[in-house]
């Protein structure tokens, strides 16, 4: 094989954010792999500094508007960390749920919208509006459910308005969970089945490459919300040691900073969940996991989006069980025996020097935000995203694809990294959030 | 316009909440498509066209380099909507703004530093002229505004945005304001300009100025209010600065 090829994919369609893809082979031989990110520099942790900290899940959360939930729930985990706040059970029965719904949006938006149009093999999603009518209204009412649930529960999406320090501002009623359920056991009866026999039909390209896998881990649910930092290599990490997982770098050709474990790069996301986590699904998503010939462990990334059809049936299943608790127990507003802290609260309670770190998982892994607080400001920010974790692996994959394809025609090899890229689901935005970074 | 104006959207500097937004007004959407042609919207297809009517922009602008991208995408559209808090006022990009920019970029960068792009975050109005604003941090009512907007541009008619403060439309839904809870919450509500039905204090919270303020907002009078509440001076500007930074400098 002494093939010249020059792959440079400008901008990267269906993912969120900039990204360019750049391949080099000469004579046959892979010269470079790139995956540029382009994104404009955020400097988030930078704009923390000096800000009141019940400012900052308001903040991180315009990081993002794909996960906003996510780091306010990040947020509000490091801050509780630091000020050692434990809140509340609703609390925590509130922010589960809001996660889970967040994660069934996402997933929804990207196996449907950004992978299928390659599967059925269309540019986008707009052309599949004509030629697949049922399925691009399965997934904008299943995508409707999961945004007006956060928007029961946290006010608005993106970028909620009711979840701050030590609770929510306001509290959904039990009418509105008794009818959320009822939307999400018919969509459980009606839109789930469509949606697996139509993935359960569509083939993925066979590539396999075994790495690390990472993400939380809990012992009596698929976690989510809380649980130790797991890798199916090293094993566990407690949360406020994530750095002796994670480690970031520098790197010219990318604005968002590579993360690497301590020894090699690893995987986090849907994929890397199910890895870790799927003898907790609820009992539908065992059965969809199966339908889809999905089994742990699995070392194709481009079943990443196969992951997330599970996973959303999983958040279905998980939502229901939540409301019920919630309505079993009584909604109740609890400000009055809570700190409940909003951003721009009249009176900040008194806060000394402390830090925290919260780790919550997000639809493309595990997310890090960790704060030092002094005197009410935040005075150090440091947030670790998922996508700036898997860039070094996507490169790896890359690394390893690309000479087993080198006999195709250029236009699909093109695409099979393309789809390799969005498989991961990159949130480029988010991961160009530009970190502090501490080289070890 | 053409009878199915072609319509493209364009992401700077910012979460692309916005894009989401859009996508997310799910049959809404589907009706609209009927009306327009989408021929530029990275985040939801990989087909692109130089040729539209309507830019849609979103995010602030934030390197060099988007300064070029966005005059290239200002003369080839007859129409330019920046939609969203980033577009519209710089947004919560601009809080960077009052840092030290060789600073920020030494911490994030280290002896990198130099090799990044990036300027003080700014309104796309600070660089090309736009022709409408679809407000808020995200577009306000789930992008109903949006749609209106869009869809008065079409019929040839001038979409209204009202210019009295977000009290008005709290007071009218019966919340109790926030400054008067049992645990009193300051908000930037008396001089935030309405359209969004006041989604924030309905939620509890505070308003915090997404919209950009209203024409001739009553500064005096709010700054009272606020250091009644207990907030200093610092930490007054602090709140404006917040999504209105770029207020200070003449907006």
């Amino acid at each position: 094989m002494t093939r010249d090829i020059d792959i440079n994919i400008h901008h990267v369609a269906r993912v969120e954010g900039h990204g360019n893809i750049v391949i080099d082979v000469k004579n046959g031989e892979l010269k470079k792999v790139e995956l540029q990110i382009v994104e404009a520099p955020r400097f988030f942790e930078a704009m923390l500094k000096g800000r009141r900290f019940p400012e900052a899940p308001q903040i991180t959360s315009r990081i993002c508007g794909i996960c906003s939930v996510g780091h306010t729930a990040a947020s509000l985990r490091a801050i509780e960390d630091a000020l050692g706040i434990e809140p509340s059970e609703q609390t925590l029965l509130l922010r589960k749920a809001i996660l889970e719904a967040e994660m069934l949006q996402s997933h929804v938006l990207h196996y449907y919208f950004l992978v299928a149009p390659d599967l059925f093999k269309v540019p986008s999603v707009i052309p599949m509006a004509a030629t697949h009518p049922e399925e691009i209204k399965r997934a904008l009412r299943m995508k409707k459910l999961a945004d007006d649930i956060i928007t029961v529960v946290g006010g608005r999406h993106p970028h909620p308005i009711s979840m701050v320090v030590d609770g929510f501002t306001r509290i959904p009623t039990e009418t509105e969970l008794r009818d959320l359920i009822a939307r999400l056991k018919g969509t459980l009866e009606k839109d789930v089945p469509p949606t697996l026999d139509l993935f359960a039909s569509l083939k993925f390209p066979a590539f396999e490459r075994k790495t690390d896998y990472v993400g939380l881990k809990h012992s009596e649910e698929y976690a989510y919300y809380d649980g130790v930092i797991f890798s199916t290599e090293t094993g566990e990490t407690k949360h406020r040691d994530y750095k002796n997982k994670v480690k970031e770098e520098v790197v010219l050709h990318s604005t968002a900073k590579h993360a690497r474990g301590p020894f090699k790069p690893y995987m986090v996301g849907a994929l890397a969940r199910f890895n870790i986590n799927s003898d907790k699904l609820m009992p539908e998503a065992k059965k969809a996991a199966k339908k889809l010939g999905l089994a742990a462990p699995n070392y194709n990334p481009y079943m990443i989006s196969v992951a997330q059809v599970v996973e959303s049936v999983h958040n279905i299943e998980r939502m229901i069980h939540l409301f019920e608790e919630l309505l079993r127990r009584g909604l109740k507003d609890e400000s009055a025996d809570r700190q409940t802290i909003a951003g721009w609260s009249a009176k900040l309670p008194e806060v000394k020097k402390c830090w925290g770190v919260g780790a919550v998982e997000v639809p493309r892994g595990v997310l890090f935000h960790e704060y030092r607080i002094n005197e009410g400001l935040i005075v150090w920010a440091n947030c670790i995203i998922p996508t700036g974790q898997n860039l070094a692996n996507i490169e790896d994959d890359m690394r390893a694809l690309v000479p087993t394809i080198l006999d195709k025609p250029k236009e699909e090899i093109a695409l099979l990294l393309e789809m390799l890229v969005r498989a991961y689901d990159p949130c480029i935005s988010c991961s160009v959030h530009m970190l502090k970074v501490d080289f070890v | 316009m053409a009878a199915k104006p072609r319509v493209g959207f364009f992401s700077f500097t910012g979460c692309e909440g916005c894009q989401l937004v859009v996508i997310s007004m799910a049959e809404k959407l589907l009706d609209l498509l009927g009306a327009v042609e989408v021929v530029n919207f990275r985040e939801a297809s990989s087909f692109k066209s130089d040729e539209y009517d309507v830019a849609v922009v979103e995010g602030s602008i934030s390197t060099v380099k988007e300064i070029e991208e966005l005059m290239e995408v200002r003369r080839r559209a007859k129409v330019l909507i920046a939609i969203g808090a980033c577009a519209h006022i710089g947004g919560i990009n601009c809080i960077k703004n009052f840092n030290n920019q060789y600073e920020i970029k030494r911490e994030v960068y280290k002896d990198k530093a130099t090799h990044f792009d990036s300027i003080l975050a700014q309104p796309v109005d600070a660089i090309v002229k736009v022709d409408y604003y679809s407000r808020g941090c995200p577009p306000n009512r789930d992008g109903e505004e949006f749609l209106e907007i869009v869809t008065a541009i079409l019929q040839g008619k001038k979409p209204y945005i009202p210019n009295y403060p977000v009290c008005i439309q709290c007071k009218s839904k019966g919340n109790v304001c926030v400054f008067h809870k049992e645990k009193p919450i300051t908000c930037l509500g008396p001089v935030t300009r309405a359209g969004c039905l006041a989604p924030c204090p309905s939620f509890g919270n505070a308003c915090i100025g997404c919209r950009g303020l209203v024409d001739d907002p009553n500064l005096n009078a709010h700054e009272e209010t606020l250091k009644e509440a207990g907030l200093t001076v610092q930490e007054i500007l602090k709140f404006y600065r917040l999504m209105n930074g770029m207020m200070e400098v003449g907006k």
